[in-house]
């Protein structure tokens, strides 16, 4: 396996999918990525990275409905996996355990 | 998935007809690289984004970002992989589609014969031309390093700014290189012009050869036999053998160490032989029976001062060898330098060298003076084109023919679509079925180019020289290649027809195919067929009449039975008085040279100012020479014999002469006596005759003249009469042998080599002649297929015609009415397109060539009519001719 290891924008996208619950499709997510981390998102990289994460089962994803918006074609809806939230989880818990391990004094040294 | 898809776009498109849409390339582009799976919901991105686009930067923008995005998508996880499943099932569908292909091969004979003819007649030309280009491309592959080997060749541009390439380059350029030269491994120096008769003991052969210096064995890898290579060519009047020679001279092959004499035009000298080769392979574009070291040709031209100098590249050859990793572009610095700074210790004449490698010596661009023969690589491009248009004519033929009987294999085709074939089996189904029928074309093909094989070499004496077109491994591989590469062209159009076809409208109604909306590509390939065949014929009439013209051109003088004897050395006085003994020789003279044919002799003459010299062309003859050619007098005399140690002091020139130099205001009668200068020599003008054509026809006439010398050493011109030639030729080459017993007698008659000398032309009908044969048998048989399947189809309507009363007079035209129509179309496209292209760019290069007739061209077009009317009346007679109740009552 390629390691389930999340790189940092892997961990982005798949959070964004997560918040975005329902509405998970790649434009939205570029879009959403754009609005949070202030600088530009290519179309591009975010396929590439939505093609890795559902490789490595992160994420699933289901065709929706045809609309005419789109020049009639179907948009490709993204969930996270429970396989996904364990590993967004456990990103987490890893930060987490970091920061604590942090003392206070050390940080507020660093100006 | 895929229709209810495509049919949403359809709507949308229908409801927001104006609504700005991406360039439709980029669309398809991205939806044939791209996966299925990945496709539809990346189209709707770019599309949403292109929207999106054209809100806040506009159109142009937009349409140029998607353009952009398109090309940024095309990423190793969106290409689409060839599917394993689909190529598995190519192959398993292999023997299905082989079984119906031979089904339908046997089951349509005319058909196939028609195709397996046509192809094969086509494509034993394409194997002629195949191998000829293979053998073109092993030439000099021996050579161990052959990758590093560089010729240098010249580019003379002269005093009147007429430039010149040439193979040959000069001594200087060879000794520079060689002393100065930074980045060259090994450089060596050759002169052509080694020959002689060579004697040992009671043994005499006629060898000719090549100088060579001390290098030659370092850059060549000519196999040695005996002696060393190194230093075999250090010493003066050093000899290298090839095994053949040197057997032919001293009846074996290790004679290193012995010493012959050698009879040469310049000097007699004994020779030791260093080293004997095996015999140079014939694909190599140095060819030699013996070599001369080149320290003994500076040793004999030690008083020519010209012999090293920048300015004679006429006779010498250089060839380098590069070091490993060597620079080419460094040398060519180097050469560029040396010609900068040589240039200026000549006049009025500018010299640039350049490098060309040695494997591309066999098929490069025409050079002048080359070392051994060669065909000039446009030569092969022409031929390999006329080839491929015979070829495709051919092709033509299947895809016509195919498409027009599709309405038969229909059926197959959608059921085939039901049980589930792609697009893409069908359209290998039919590839598959074309490349049957050219692979046992092939088969034919290949005989046919056994028996052409020996009419190509004999065509041309050069042929012979150069090119053997025998068949190894390789070669076979290739004609396999191109087999299957013409079965997919011939069959590439009936497989994207068949595949496009609709399987349930097919199998509700067979007739439903659109068959007939196939039809202008149908014609239009068989007037394209027509157009070729009708330009080829024409090219043929219009290039024999050009032929028989030269041959038949009055030259200005007479060359009937007069034949030219070469002396070969001997004494002219010798052999004249030898075959005055035969009393059929009516009357004999000499000359430098035959004129007329080709060779040309040139030296400086000047008039009265100074500075303006002219080149003239000239002969050596003697007092005999005039009366017996009948060259025409306009002013003056003839020669007067002279003793031989007389000064040269007397010329005559032609008209030419009078005009470039302007003597005497162009007025012959006043021009004798007028006193010119030539090779610093004061000659009186003693007569001025009549233009004649000292070149070749295709020239214009020059400023010629005749010098006089009492022993020309060239040619015996004998005027022969006589009842019975061979008994004449007979004594003459007795006399000859009582003379020269080591030559063979060389007499060829004026007229006969006056047709050598326009060969090419001849050859080049010939060639073309049986290529138009060829096109017009394709078309033809083509023609008379589109025929017998357009009766079948329209019996039917035959018969009811007839039934109503259309005579057969009226059936015939109805139904050749529109073959005719393509036929004039075809005609009408030809022959102005093959009349610009004699006029503009053929005969235009040729001075005195015949006008091309309107007879030709409507002669070109009636036998093409012709056969056509043949092929067409007769299956239109017989469908004309038939019963109609017979055909009716089928019903």
């Amino acid at each position: 396996m390629k390691g389930t290891n999340l790189g940092e924008f892997e961990e982005l996208v798949l959070l964004t999918i997560a918040g975005l619950v329902s509405d998970a499709y790649s434009v939205a997510i570029c879009d959403e990525l754009e609005k949070y981390t202030g600088r530009s998102v290519k179309l591009g990289v975010v396929h590439a990275v939505l093609n890795r994460l559902e490789e490595k089962g992160l994420v699933k994803s289901k065709m929706g409905e045809a609309t005419s918006v789109r020049g009639g074609k179907r948009k490709r809806y993204y969930s996270v996996t429970s396989a996904g939230k364990a590993s967004m989880l456990k990103a987490k818990e890893l930060r987490d355990q970091l920061w604590s391990l942090i003392p206070q004094v050390a940080l507020k040294r660093i100006s | 998935m895929e229709s209810y898809s495509a049919g949403c776009v359809k709507t949308n498109i229908m409801n927001k007809e104006n609504d700005p849409r991406p360039p439709r390339w980029a669309e398809r582009l991205l939806g044939w690289y791209c996966k299925p799976a990945l496709l539809e919901d990346l189209q709707g991105d770019l599309h949403e984004f292109f929207l999106r686009n054209c809100k806040s930067k506009g159109v142009r923008v937009a349409r140029l970002t998607y353009v952009i995005d398109v090309l940024k998508f095309f990423r190793l996880y969106t290409i689409r992989k060839p599917e394993f499943l689909n190529l598995l099932i190519h192959w398993i569908m292999l023997g299905s589609y082989i079984k119906t292909s031979g089904r339908s091969i046997v089951r349509n004979k005319l058909f196939s014969a028609i195709n397996i003819i046509g192809l094969s007649i086509s494509m034993s030309v394409g194997l002629l031309v195949i191998a000829m280009i293979s053998d073109l491309l092993s030439y000099d592959r021996f050579h161990a390093n052959g990758e590093r080997i560089f010729r240098v060749n010249t580019h003379h541009t002269d005093h009147l700014n007429r430039k010149l390439d040439l193979a040959s380059t000069s001594v200087a350029t060879g000794k520079k290189i060689q002393e100065n030269f930074t980045g060259v491994e090994a450089a060596t120096v050759l002169r052509r012009g080694f020959a002689g008769d060579a004697w040992f003991g009671d043994n005499v052969l006629s060898v000719e050869g090549l100088w060579a210096d001390h290098r030659f064995f370092d850059i060549f890898s000519f196999d040695i036999l005996h002696g060393d290579g190194r230093t075999a060519l250090d010493n003066p009047y050093s000899l290298v053998l090839t095994e053949t020679s040197a057997r032919k001279l001293f009846g074996e092959s290790d004679v290193v160490g012995k010493t012959m004499k050698l009879f040469s035009s310049s000097d007699t000298s004994d020779y030791t032989v260093t080293a004997v080769l095996r015999d140079v392979p014939k694909f190599s574009h140095i060819q030699f029976e013996a070599i001369g070291s080149f320290t003994t040709k500076e040793i004999i031209e030690k008083d020519n001062a010209g012999f090293g100098g920048w300015e004679s590249v006429w006779m010498n050859y250089v060839y380098v060898l590069l070091p490993e990793n060597g620079s080419l572009s460094a040398i060519q610095e180097s050469l560029d330098k040396l010609c900068a700074e040589q240039n200026k210790t000549v006049e009025r004449k500018s010299i640039a060298l350049s490098l060309q490698s040695i494997n591309d010596i066999a098929m490069g661009p025409d050079l002048s003076n080359p070392i051994g023969p060669t065909i000039m690589n446009i030569v092969i491009y022409v031929l390999a084109g006329l080839a491929f248009i015979v070829i495709l004519s051919a092709c033509f033929n299947y895809t016509n023919l195919s498409i027009a009987r599709s309405l038969r294999r229909s059926k197959e085709v959608g059921i085939r679509k039901v049980i589930g074939a792609h697009r893409s089996h069908v359209a290998w189904q039919f590839i598959t079925e074309s490349v049957i029928i050219s692979v046992a074309a092939l088969v034919f093909a290949f005989g046919i180019f056994m028996f052409l094989r020996p009419q190509f070499l004999n065509l041309a004496p050069d042929f012979l020289k150069i090119v053997q077109l025998d068949l190894s491994g390789p070669v076979v591989a290739y004609f396999l290649l191109f087999a299957i590469f013409v079965g997919i062209v011939a069959g590439i159009l009936p497989a994207l027809f068949f595949a496009r076809i609709n399987a349930i409208q097919v199998l509700k109604n067979a007739t439903a195919v659109k068959v007939f909306r196939k039809v202008t590509l149908r014609k239009a390939l068989i007037v394209v067929q027509y157009t070729v065949s009708l330009m080829f014929i024409a090219s043929t009439l219009i290039g024999f009449k050009q032929y028989k013209h030269f041959l038949a051109f009055d030259l200005g003088f007479t060359t009937a039975n007069v034949l030219n004897i070469k002396l070969q050395r001997n004494k002219a006085d010798v052999v004249m008085k030898k075959l005055s003994e035969i009393k059929d020789i009516e009357m004999m003279s000499r000359s430098q040279m035959v004129t007329s044919v080709g060779s040309y002799w040139g030296a400086h003459m000047r008039y009265s100012d100074p500075n303006d010299s002219i080149n003239v062309w000239y002969n050596t003859i003697d007092e005999n020479y005039l009366p017996l050619h009948g060259h025409k007098l306009i002013a003056g005399r003839n020669f007067t014999p002279k003793v031989s140690t007389h000064e040269e002091s007397e010329v005559i020139v032609n008209e030419q002469v009078l005009k470039a130099l302007n003597i005497a205001g162009h007025d012959a009668q006043k021009a004798i006596g007028e006193v010119v200068t030539l090779e610093k020599k004061k000659l009186q003008i003693v007569g001025v005759m009549k233009d004649f054509h000292y070149g070749k026809v295709d020239s214009s006439i020059e400023p010629v003249i005749f010098r006089y010398s009492n022993e020309p050493d060239g040619f015996i011109n004998a005027k022969v009469l006589s009842d019975d030639l061979p008994a004449t030729l007979d004594a003459i080459e007795r006399k000859w042998k009582k003379v020269d017993r080591v030559h063979p007698l060389s007499a060829t008659f004026y007229d006969d080599q006056i047709e050598e000398a326009y060969s090419q032309f001849s050859v080049m009908s010939k060639v073309i002649g049986f290529l138009a044969f060829l096109a017009v048998v394709i078309s033809s048989i083509g023609l008379f297929g589109m025929v017998v399947f357009t009766t079948e189809t329209r019996l039917k309507e035959i018969s009811i015609r007839k039934v109503l009363g259309a005579s057969e007079g009226v059936l015939i035209f109805v139904l050749s009415r529109g073959f005719l129509l393509l036929l004039l179309t075809a005609g009408v496209i030809a022959l102005p397109l093959t009349y610009l292209f004699f006029e503009k760019v053929v005969l235009s290069e040729i001075v005195y060539h015949a006008p091309i007739s309107v007879f030709d061209m409507i002669a070109a077009v009636m036998i093409i009519l012709v056969v056509a009317l043949m092929m067409i009346g007769s299956q239109t007679l017989k469908a004309a001719k038939t019963n109609p109740a017979q055909v009716l009552k089928a019903e």
